[in-house]
């Protein structure tokens, strides 16, 4: 992707083909089978516990597969240079780490410019094009240590991003931030889009899946559903997902409904996430 | 003033003595950046008390001392990393494990031998100025290495200290390269037995990486400042040792700590924290 005149090189393209994964033999995800057109963004939404977080772990090496293969560019995993960038919920490192803001990103980069080489101009310039693109130019030498939670999170944003990567992984970006970080976000969502770059981002904020995102998969241990939003998020699909943490509101009078969703609603399984 | 410097030096031992320190106050000023950045002080400490059962043997076998810890201390830092990894046992636990029935069984043959006293005290505290050439030549081949090693590695290092999960997304060999770090931490050990003792080795480690850590935001500079303070530690140590007959790595450490004092009183980072103690003041 993101080649700096803008030209697009390797299409991303993902597929699942009947993927289980378990912890301790206790199953989290069961029959996955679905792909991704490359360029395409997609909302990932199910109930806390659901996997979404298990799915992104599996997709990026991170946990091994029970059953089933996931292939990108029709490759498994490991054939190919790292093309999948991940962001975890909550980036669990040392904030008191002696590192600045531009140091974190172009760790980004390692991989690509070679483990035992120096970053050449051009890293530069792609770490500096990364922290413009989040808004934190200013931040680059700053230490970690100051940054806020949002501020945080649109680093290790800027540092997927320097990793130029065909698919983009981001766990629950738009919990637990500011505003701006979420307005951030979503632009940075907008500019992948016109760089081909193909994007699930697990959410439970439904109306930011409905309003946002045109393909959206609803999961929870199986694929509920997978679409366009309009036709993924009936009220079906989404009682077949969360079933009781979801709380439906009729409109008497427009005949329509309002659906609410119950955060604090704990399932009886434990949470695995 | 020029006497007071020169004096010492027109020993031959002190001369050993003041390359070795010197050597080894920066070899582990550099390797105890990451022992304090991955919190493995305790661990530090374990590996070099472990690695006397290794003395008492080559001792006893009449061997070369430094190949026997050199042994022991490769073997207790793929023993912890084993026992650890397994996860059935917190590795704080594991290490204390290993480390007291290493120390008890170094001591335990160590008191077999007639003449122990003397010897234990070397091991345990360092004899500075009994270094040969030989150890010399030991110290700079082997400190070289590890230096050159934990150079190139950089990155590799610095990306499974600070996000191992980034690391093993990359496909990095993060077992590998944590093992590595244990490795070259074991031999910096052995190589600082003879200077500040297995006792002392963990201050070394420690005290100059955190001093050079409360005084800048980045890896590289960090691990410059630690390794002047590490060798002007070593360096006023050997004269106060020389000038007060006092024990050389006694002398080190306690150097070392001042330094550490200092920049703990007066660093910026010292001033944020304050700064941020007090929300109320404007």
């Amino acid at each position: 992707m993101l080649n700096r005149d803008g030209t697009i090189t390797e299409p991303a393209h993902l597929e699942l083909k009947n993927v289980s994964v378990a912890y301790n033999n206790h199953p989290v995800l069961e029959e996955l089978t679905f792909s991704v057109p490359h360029g395409s963004q997609i909302a990932v939404v199910g109930p806390n516990g659901a996997g979404k977080s298990t799915l992104f772990k599996v997709l990026v090496g991170l946990l091994p597969l029970c059953a089933g293969q996931i292939l990108i560019h029709g490759l498994p995993i490991g054939h190919h240079q790292d093309c999948v960038a991940y962001v975890p919920q909550r980036e669990e490192v040392d904030w008191r780490f002696p590192a600045t803001i531009s140091d974190v990103v172009m760790m980004g980069r390692f991989r690509r410019q070679g483990w035992f080489k120096r970053p050449s101009k051009a890293d530069q310039e792609i770490v500096a094009q990364s922290l413009e693109y989040l808004g934190i130019s200013e931040l680059a030498k700053q230490a970690i240590g100051a940054l806020s939670g949002g501020q945080q999170q649109r680093v290790f944003l800027a540092r997927a991003l320097a990793q130029e990567p065909h698919i983009l992984l981001l766990d629950e970006p738009f919990t637990g931030v500011d505003i701006t970080t979420q307005e951030t976000t979503l632009a940075l969502l907008e500019k992948l889009k016109d760089h081909q770059v193909s994007v699930l981002v697990s959410t439970h904020d439904l109306n930011m899946a409905a309003q946002r995102f045109e393909q959206v998969l609803l999961l929870n241990h199986h694929l509920i559903a997978y679409g366009p939003a309009q036709e993924v998020l009936t009220r079906e699909a989404l009682q077949a997902s969360f079933g009781e943490q979801l709380l439906v509101l009729e409109h008497e009078h427009q005949g329509s409904s309002t659906v609410i969703f119950d955060q604090c609603y704990q399932p009886d399984k434990g949470s695995i996430e | 003033m020029m006497d007071w410097v020169l004096a010492p030096l027109a020993y031959a031992f002190m001369q050993y003595g003041l390359i070795a320190a010197l050597m080894v106050g920066i070899l582990c000023s550099i390797i105890g950046c990451y022992v304090v950045l991955r919190s493995m002080a305790f661990l530090g400490d374990a590996m070099a008390h472990a690695i006397l059962p290794g003395v008492a043997v080559a001792y006893l076998l009449h061997g070369n001392l430094t190949v026997g810890a050199l042994i022991a201390a490769v073997l207790v830092a793929l023993g912890i990393g084993f026992v650890s990894h397994k996860g059935i046992i917190k590795e704080d636990t594991t290490i204390g494990i290993i480390f007291t029935a290493a120390l008890a069984l170094g001591i335990a043959l160590i008191s077999s031998i007639r003449t122990y006293a003397v010897d234990l005290t070397h091991i345990l505290f360092g004899n500075v100025l009994g270094v040969g050439e030989r150890e010399l030549w030991m110290t700079g081949i082997i400190g070289s290495i590890v230096l050159i090693i934990t150079l190139l590695c950089y990155k590799p290092f610095l990306v499974i200290s600070f996000d191992p999960i980034l690391a093993q997304t990359m496909r990095l060999p993060v077992e590998f390269f944590r093992n590595l770090m244990l490795i070259l931490l074991a031999l910096t050990i052995v190589v600082s037995m003879q200077t500040v003792g297995v006792g002392l080795v963990a201050a070394m480690l420690v005290t100059p990486a955190t001093t050079s850590y409360l005084l800048t935001y980045r890896l590289p500079t960090m691990m410059a400042l630690s390794a002047l303070i590490g060798a002007l530690s070593s360096l006023i140590g050997l004269y106060t040792s020389y000038y007060l007959n006092i024990s050389s790595g006694s002398a080190i450490v306690l150097v070392a700590t001042i330094f550490f004092l200092l920049a703990f009183l007066f660093s910026p980072r010292q001033r944020m924290l304050r700064k941020g103690s007090s929300p109320c003041a404007s």
